[in-house]
C-alpha cells in the first residue's frame, strides 16, 4: 500500500530522515515507534502530503505522492483518514456535524443518508449517545473516538493514528486499541499507527519499525523485536533510562564544570 | 560589533519583505477561492453574522457618541460666526467623509478583525486546519476565503450605519439640546452633502478600509505561530497594523479624493 524509497527531509539544518526506507502492507497494522522528536509525526505529513520531502520517492496506492498536484492529492486524501494526537475536531461544531463535515464536503447525500452514516460510524466507536455533544464536553479518549470515527467517515482504504495512546487513561487505551484492531479487520483497512507506547502498540502491530537518528534503527514482527540483538531496540522496548541513548545531554566533564566556578565556555 | 545592528536590520528587513511576499501569496490564493463561495452562500451568511452583525452593537453605541460630540463641538465653533444652521451639513460631512469610514475601520479591526486572527490562529494551534486539509477540504476555500469575504462586505455596511447614527447623534444634540432649527438641519444638509463627492467617496474608502483589514486579519490568524504566545502576538498584530494601515491609507485616499 505504502512504498517509501531512500526518503531524504531535513527542517534547515537539521536531518529529520536521512534515507528511509518503509514498505505498510495492504490490510496490515504496521507501527512505526521511537522516541519523541524522531520525526515519527513528521512521516505521517509526508505520507498525506502536507509535507514535501528533498529527496526520496513516497508511493500511496501507487502514486507518487510528492509528485501530485493539488487537486490529485486531493482526491488521494479522500482515500485516507488521519485521527491527529490533539483530535483535530472542528471546535464549532457538533460530534455529529463532525463527522458529518467530510462526508457534506465531499458528496451530494441527502441529509437523511448521512445521518444514518453517521450514526453507523458513531456505533462503531461506541459514542452513538454523545453525538449532539460538543467538543469542549468531550474527554481526551471520547475525543480521540470522534476522531477515529471522522477518519473512517468516508470509508478510507489506510488511516494513519498519530499518538493515539498519548495521555490516555488504562481503559481509553484499552478501547483505542481494541477500535483501531477491529476497524482495521472489520473495514478491510490499512492502519499505520505512529506512537511510542510499546505495549499497546506491540499488541496490535503486525510489522513494526523502530526510527531514531533520522534512520530506521529496527524493524520486524513485534514478537521478533523483543529478541533482537540491537541494544537500542532493547533500551526503548524495555524502557531502560540509560544505554546507546545516553541518560545525560552530551555536557562537559561534570568535575571540570564544578571546578570552573561558573564560568561557562 | 559593528556589524551586529547591521546583521539584525538586515534580518529584520528580510523578516519584513518575506511576510509581505507570504501576504500577497496568501491574497492570491484567497481570492482564487471566492468564486467557489458562489454555490455556497451559507458560508459567507454565517460568517457577515459573527464578523458584522456581533459588531453592530459597537458601531451604533460609538457612531452615536461621535455624532453627538460633533454636534456640540459644531455648535459651539459655528456660532461665534453665527452660522449654527449649518451644523447638519459640518456633522454629516465631517462623518461620511472620515469618520465614518476611519472610526468604523478602526473600532472593526479592534472588534472583528482581532476575533477572526484568534480564531484562525486557534485553529492553526489546534491542528482543525491541518486536519481539514487531511479531509481533503482546502483551508483557504473552507475557512480563509469566507472570512476575508464576510469581513469585506460587512465594513462598508457598517461604516454607513455608523455615518447614520452619527447624524441623529448630531440632530438630538444640536436640534434637541441646543436649539437647532430641525428644518435648517436637514436642509442645509441636503443641500450641501454631494452624492459622488462625499458619500461615493466615503464608500470607497469604507471598502477599501474592509479589504485592507479583513486581509490584515485573515492573514495574522493563517501566519501565527501556533502556540498560545504565537496567537496573541498575532492578534496584536492584526489591530495594531490594521490601525497603521487604515490612517495612513485615509490620507493617501483623501489626497486623491479632495486633494485638488
Amino acid at each position: 500500500m505504502v512504498q517509501v524509497r531512500n526518503l531524504v527531509f531535513a527542517r534547515g539544518e537539521r536531518m529529520i530522515f536521512d534515507g528511509i526506507d518503509l514498505d505498510i502492507a495492504r490490510g496490515s497494522v504496521t507501527a512505526i515507534m521511537g522516541p519523541s522528536g524522531t520525526g515519527k509525526t513528521t512521516l505521517l505529513k509526508l505520507i498525506g502530503g502536507q509535507l514535501c520531502p528533498q529527496s526520496g520517492s513516497i508511493t500511496v496506492d501507487g502514486e507518487n505522492v510528492p509528485g501530485l498536484g493539488i487537486s490529485a492529492l486531493y482526491k488521494l486524501r479522500q482515500r485516507m483518514g488521519m485521527m491527529f494526537q490533539s483530535g483535530a475536531l472542528l471546535t464549532d461544531m457538533s460530534v455529529f456535524d463532525n463527522i458529518a463535515f467530510p462526508i457534506r464536503e465531499h458528496t451530494d447525500l441527502p441529509e437523511t443518508l448521512v445521518r444514518d452514516l453517521v450514526l453507523m460510524k458513531l456505533q462503531a466507536v461506541g459514542l452513538r449517545g454523545a453525538s449532539n455533544l460538543m467538543p469542549n464536553e468531550l474527554s481526551g479518549g471520547m475525543a480521540r473516538r470522534v476522531a477515529m470515527a471522522r477518519a473512517i467517515a468516508l470509508d478510507p482504504m489506510m488511516v494513519m493514528y498519530d499518538e493515539p495512546f498519548t495521555g490516555q487513561d488504562p481503559i481509553s487505551k484499552g478501547i483505542v486499541v481494541k477500535l483501531i484492531h477491529e476497524l482495521n479487520a472489520a473495514l478491510g483497512l490499512t492502519s499505520i499507527v505512529v506512537s511510542h507506547d510499546v505495549q499497546e502498540t506491540a499488541a496490535i502491530a503486525d510489522y513494526v519499525y523502530l526510527l531514531s537518528g533520522g534512520k530506521v534503527v529496527d524493524q520486524g514482527a513485534p514478537d521478533s523485536l523483543w529478541e533482537s540483538a540491537s541494544e537500542w531496540s532493547q533500551q526503548f522496548l524495555n524502557g531502560e533510562p540509560d544505554g546507546p541513548v545516553p541518560f545525560h545531554y552530551p555536557a562537559p566533564a561534570f568535575r571540570d564544570d564544578l571546578i570552573g566556578g561558573g564560568r561557562r565556555a | 560589533m559593528i556589524l551586529d545592528p547591521l546583521q539584525r536590520l538586515g534580518r529584520s528587513g528580510i523578516s519584513f519583505f518575506g511576510r509581505l511576499g507570504r501576504g500577497n501569496v496568501f491574497l492570491l490564493q484567497t481570492l482564487a477561492g471566492l468564486p467557489a463561495l458562489l454555490l455556497r452562500p451559507g458560508l459567507i451568511v454565517r460568517q457577515i453574522y459573527s464578523v458584522g452583525v456581533l459588531t453592530l452593537l459597537i458601531i451604533l453605541v460609538s457612531g452615536l457618541f461621535v455624532g453627538m460630540v460633533l454636534g456640540l463641538q459644531g455648535y459651539n465653533t459655528l456660532a461665534d460666526f453665527g452660522a449654527e444652521e449649518s451644523l447638519g451639513v459640518a456633522v454629516a460631512l465631517a462623518l461620511v467623509r472620515e469618520l465614518g469610514p476611519v472610526v468604523t475601520g478602526l473600532l472593526f479591526a479592534g472588534r472583528a478583525g482581532s476575533a477572526l486572527t484568534a480564531e484562525i490562529g486557534l485553529m492553526k494551534a489546534t491542528e482543525q486546519l491541518s486536519g481539514m486539509e487531511m479531509m481533503a477540504v482546502d483551508p483557504m476555500k473552507r475557512v480563509i476565503a469566507p472570512r476575508f469575504l464576510a469581513g469585506f462586505l460587512s465594513m462598508p455596511l457598517l461604516a454607513a450605519i455608523f455615518s447614520a447614527v452619527g447624524v441623529y447623534g448630531g440632530f438630538f444634540v444640536g436640534v434637541g439640546l441646543l436649539g437647532v432649527d430641525e428644518g435648517a438641519y436637514w436642509s442645509q444638509m441636503q443641500a450641501n452633502v454631494d452624492l459622488q463627492d462625499d458619500i461615493y467617496n466615503g464608500v470607497i474608502k469604507s471598502i477599501v478600509f474592509g479589504f485592507a483589514v479583513a486581509w490584515i486579519a485573515v492573514f495574522e490568524g493563517y501566519d501565527a505561530v501556533p502556540t498560545s504566545e504565537g496567537v496573541s502576538r498575532a492578534t496584536t498584530r492584526t489591530v495594531v497594523h490594521s490601525a497603521l494601515v487604515v490612517l495612513g491609507l485615509d490620507f493617501v485616499l483623501t489626497a486623491l479624493m479632495f486633494g485638488d
